[in-house]
């Protein structure tokens, strides 16, 4: 059975000019032109969007959950690495 | 021009939109999957949006106090004006996607020339239609390909589906009285002029999905003059006018 499905693609949509691409969800397509055009009809149908990635789930390297304690702890106890220590003026404004 | 040939074209133009998208639209919540599924009763509700464009302005240039509305639900099979070819069943999913090509390559050529009419609101409706059967065009060929050269079992539908189905796209390139008068007052194309373009993009098309067009030269005609509906459509307005036949002048 495996065989006959389509494989899964992950799809991006940015929503405005100048923002990032966010993924949005999945869907299943035979092939990258289908993606995009599945991507269109599945994720775009309310004018959600002005740019389209998709890329095939296969191809993405993903962290497991159970690597989370080496992975992300150790930054835990090092709050210097914000750079919350510094007054920054006022003419600055919003950073 | 006599307000009844153009009352006829935009029938035609209008009728064809609403069947096909009716046909469409049964697919909801059954197509084989769920992003063909979407995508499909997308394309339902953007032909259903142009049916209404067209048939607000039949129903303006008629003259006679109906709407829209009216002319969709309210008339019966042998006052319906689409072509032979968009009533015809959904099929199997092949058949489905071979009907929409073979419409969408002729629609999208119409609609081109359209955007030229002499009669203003032609053209303002060709150009609004025009960007969303592009994107018709596309998919549909784009899958007709995939499906064609595809597994034997798809090949086999798939050519089946155009055995079937292309007799019925002779009647979208073959001009009577009425095609004719609108071509010659410039609202119009003449419909005989496309057949190259078309042929040559459905020639494409089944190219690159390795099926092979009937040879026979056969064409069914008789929807669009309203002569010979098929069975089908008869079934199919049953189902769609039921809500306005049985509730006349029932709202939401």
């Amino acid at each position: 059975m495996s065989s006959k499905e389509w494989p899964l693609w992950e799809i991006f949509i940015r929503g405005q000019h100048g923002m990032s691409h966010r993924h949005v969800g999945s869907l299943h397509a035979p092939d990258a032109e289908m993606a995009m055009k599945n991507a269109r009809d599945v994720y775009t149908r309310r004018n959600e969007g002005v740019s389209i990635w998709a890329v095939q789930a296969a191809a993405i390297v993903a962290s497991s959950p159970s690597e989370k304690g080496p992975l992300y702890e150790p930054s835990k106890s090092k709050i210097y690495r914000h750079p919350t220590f510094f007054d920054i003026p006022d003419d600055v404004g919003a950073m | 021009m006599s307000g009844d040939l153009k009352f006829q074209f935009l029938c035609r133009m209008g009728d064809n939109a609403l069947v096909l998208g009716h046909r469409l639209s049964e697919w909801c919540g059954h197509a084989p999957m769920l992003e063909e599924d979407i995508a499909t009763a997308n394309t339902a509700l953007d032909l259903i949006g142009q049916a209404t464009n067209w048939l607000t302005l039949a129903a303006d240039v008629e003259g006679a106090g109906r709407k829209a509305d009216d002319l969709a639900m309210l008339r019966d099979a042998w006052d319906f004006r689409n072509v032979l070819l968009v009533e015809q069943p959904n099929g199997d999913f092949g058949q489905t996607i071979t009907r929409q090509m073979l419409f969408d390559q002729w629609h999208l050529l119409m609609l081109q020339a359209l955007e030229t009419s002499t009669f203003e609101p032609v053209a303002e409706i060709a150009a609004k239609s025009v960007k969303e059967v592009t994107y018709h065009a596309e998919r549909s060929s784009d899958l007709a390909i995939r499906l064609g050269d595809g597994t034997q079992e798809s090949r086999g539908k798939m050519q089946a589906a155009l055995d079937l189905l292309y007799p019925y796209c002779g009647e979208m390139l073959k001009s009577d009285e009425v095609d004719a008068a609108l071509a010659d007052a410039g609202i119009a194309p003449r419909l005989e002029k496309l057949a190259p373009d078309y042929h040559a993009a459905i020639g494409d098309v089944l190219d690159a999905a390795t099926l092979t067009a009937p040879t026979h030269g056969f064409i069914q005609t008789g929807g669009k003059s309203g002569r010979m509906h098929s069975e089908h459509l008869g079934h199919m307005l049953c189902v769609m006018q039921n809500l306005q036949r049985s509730y006349p002048g029932a709202q939401w």
